[in-house]
């Protein structure tokens, strides 16, 4: 009966993403006359995808796994520098001519970027499992903070790096800081050029329905990992560390095992959406990466609903595409944005707006929205309070609202913990 | 004390080992399930646990007893590995389990329960229990997320043998519950069937009785001895309630100011001058609890 209230609950999630998917086909093809899509919008459709898989991917951490990440954006880069790598070195390794007599790839455009997604996810993945080693021993707002410091090393890291593929081969160079640019010889194609990021010379940037396709298909993956991960053995490990630690190891649980396993997946799935954004760039610097995307991925998150990952996917989306339609405001944007995150923050926690759109027969994802929000209790005001305070100091985004609510969080649990304590009624021994 | 002591539920006759413990007369020659030798650990020069020695039969029922603050919860940490101890050995199957984790003391066959309730709240009843059987019961990761055939065998598996534990306490029809919506009388309950489902050698069972009513400790009582029964496992309980302790307990041991005071069957303890002073206080030292 539950696996059936989990089945059906995935199975939506799942068809919300489909139909939003052959809606968009719809509006994108030109056969169809009804629906109609503008050209900004299109050109968002696949960074949506990306995101949509990065807030998964670090919901699985946060609201899964239980742990706070704020270095996202780092596996993200990773997978985007060695994505756009991978794919200039496929198409330059594995070349043909064609009847024209050009030297083209072998490669179509999309295998090179399911390959090339792969590598971003592998190497991702690599990252995740060397800094998992270390930080994961930390608990809450230290491996939060360890987690924030790699982000900025990896950028500060990539911010350095050049690289050129050259035939088959690849140069890499990591020039002191001071020295000038290296170069590479005459053949040689620069694909990371130091502070001044990727050049994908490899696929097009303009709008590709392929590569939505790509995008979509990673979406789906994406869910069906993290839904089956959390319906198996490993997910509920995972899930039972994060309810109670020295009950989960009392029960016979490898801790570590399953924390890295948490956090690996999730970095492998961040450097396989980082790829896709990459390669759907003409550049990405390492600048684009820094702890404020990481932020903004886990306010998507924080929006949808900790732990929720329909909530997740429908915040990425609002999220992604309300900056574009705000255009219109101009200058006063940003503010406009901030301002629509405090009254979603206040109103998803609001009992008489929530009776309200109870009574409207509202369907249930919205409430998932504001799960996560609920949860962290009535402290949560507080927070969007600050953020206020945040807006009117001409500081743009919902970061300090983020920022405080981490905060109240750690409080709301410990008064969470006081209350089991109480209830327990007895002066606890020494645990 | 009082007489209700003296009503027992089990009938067992207690012999001494050639180390310094007595064990059911049917464990004798059985490898004991938990031997400690001297063990004891500091906190900053305090010494909670001191010289902490102790035989159980793989059979028996034990009793841990003790004012408050003498220790016993930190012995249960001491054998499940939550703290290392900073003398002595814990033995398990005869097994030393030095340096060991918290993790490895389970899989070698030692479960507990916690006194301040520490279920996995926010998963189902059915849920917790599947993570005891996580390790008995096991299948890949890449198993459960590419659903192999392996993982669906294993989930059926892991279904009914849950609700098979389930129902040693007649849970089976609260599967779906979340696990911190349960009474508090039944989060005991399943704390227990979910130490149960990592297949023990001992339980060790930190205030069972602790919040519940008369007749739900009774009923308790008889589901010791019958998961002893059924299970053949040795049990070691940290208990107030005096019935309880009294009356299934075969071996009992006094812990105050983290040593051990006294050691016996339950009639030895009950007439033991020192248990009483622990307890009561002797007559010349006013107000010392």
């Amino acid at each position: 009966m539950k696996i059936n209230k989990n089945l059906r609950s995935n199975l939506i999630t799942y068809g919300i993403v489909i139909i939003a998917f052959i809606f968009c086909q719809l509006a994108i093809s030109p056969d169809v006359k009804g629906i109609t899509i503008s050209r900004v919008m299109r050109n968002q459709l696949v960074p949506v995808c990306a995101y949509i898989v990065l807030a998964v991917s670090l919901n699985l951490t946060v609201g899964i796994s239980g742990e706070l990440s704020l270095g996202h954006a780092g596996f993200m880069s990773v997978g985007a520098f060695t994505g756009v790598v991978s794919a200039s070195w496929l198409a330059s390794a594995f070349t043909m001519v064609n009847e024209a007599g050009k030297t083209v790839p072998v490669m179509s455009n999309t295998l090179m970027l399911i390959l090339s997604m792969i590598i971003g996810g592998v190497f991702a993945g690599l990252a995740a499992v060397l800094i998992g080693i270390p930080a994961l021993r930390l608990r809450g707002d230290y491996l939060a903070i360890v987690l924030l410091a790699f982000g900025e090393i990896i950028r500060n890291l990539l911010n350095c790096v050049y690289v050129a593929v050259d035939g088959a081969a690849i140069k890499l160079a990591l020039p002191l800081a001071g020295s000038s640019a290296p170069t590479f010889g005459q053949t040689a194609k620069v694909v990371i050029d130091g502070a001044k990021g990727t050049k994908n010379s490899v696929m097009s940037v303009a709008f590709n329905n392929e590569r939505f396709i790509v995008a979509f298909v990673l979406v789906m993956v994406t869910l069906i990992v993290i839904f089956n991960l959390i319906n198996s053995r490993s997910g509920r490990a995972i899930m039972a560390i994060r309810d109670n630690r020295i009950a989960a190891e009392s029960t016979g649980l490898n801790v570590m095992k399953y924390k890295m396993m948490a956090f690996v997946t999730s970095a492998v799935l961040a450097g396989m959406a980082g790829a896709l954004y990459g390669l759907n760039m003409r550049t990405v610097t390492a600048v684009d990466f820094d702890y404020n995307m990481s932020i903004e991925i886990l306010l998507i998150v924080v929006l949808g609903g900790i732990g929720s990952i329909r909530g997740s996917v429908i915040a990425a989306v609002l999220l992604k595409l309300l900056p574009e339609q705000l255009r219109f405001l101009q200058d006063y944007r940003m503010l406009v944005y901030a301002l629509v995150l405090i009254i979603v923050m206040l109103a998803t926690n609001s009992p008489l707006l929530k009776n309200l759109l109870g009574w409207l027969g509202s369907i249930k994802s919205i409430a998932d929205f504001g799960k996560g929000v609920v949860n962290g209790g009535k402290k949560v005001r507080g927070g969007a309070l600050r953020g206020a305070a945040a807006v009117v100091g001409g500081l743009a985004g919902g970061v300090g609202g983020v920022a405080s609510w981490l905060e109240k969080r750690q409080h709301a649990l410990e008064a969470k913990a006081d209350g089991v304590k109480k209830i327990d009624g007895k002066a606890g021994d020494a645990e | 004390m009082s007489q209700n002591m003296k009503k027992r539920l089990l009938d067992t006759k207690m012999v001494p080992v050639p180390s310094i413990s007595i064990v059911p007369e049917r464990d004798v020659n059985k490898r004991p399930v938990l031997e400690t030798r001297h063990l004891g650990i500091e906190f900053g020069g305090l010494k909670a646990v001191e010289d902490f020695n102790i035989t159980v039969g793989p059979t028996e029922i034990c009793g841990l007893i003790g004012p408050n603050g003498a220790g016993k919860t930190t012995v249960f940490n001491l054998l499940t590995k939550v703290y290392q101890p900073t003398t002595g050995t814990v033995l398990i199957n005869g097994k030393d389990t030095s340096g060991m984790t918290t993790e490895q003391a389970n899989r070698m066959g030692i479960a507990r329960t916690f006194q301040n309730i520490r279920l996995f709240s926010n998963m189902s009843v059915e849920d917790n229990v599947r993570i005891g059987l996580h390790n008995q019961i096991p299948y890949s990761m890449l198993s459960g997320i590419l659903r192999l055939p392996s993982y669906w065998k294993a989930e059926k598996k892991q279904h009914e043998k849950a609700l098979e534990l389930l129902s040693i306490f007649g849970m089976q029809d609260m599967a779906d519950v979340k696990a911190g919506s349960l009474p508090y009388g039944a989060q005991r309950r399943l704390e227990i069937v979910r130490a149960l489902a990592t297949n023990p050698s001992l339980l060790l069972l930190d205030e069972p009785a602790a919040g519940m009513n008369p007749h739900e400790t009774e009923e308790l009582m008889r589901n010791i001895i019958k998961i002893r029964d059924d299970f053949q496992i040795a049990v070691m309980l940290i208990e107030h309630d005096m019935n309880l302790v009294m009356g299934i307990c075969e071996g009992i041991c006094v812990l105050n100011y983290g040593r051990i005071i006294a050691k016996g069957t339950p009639e030895e303890i009950q007439q033991n001058p020192v248990v009483i002073e622990a307890y009561l206080g002797s007559q010349n030292k006013e107000g010392d609890k």
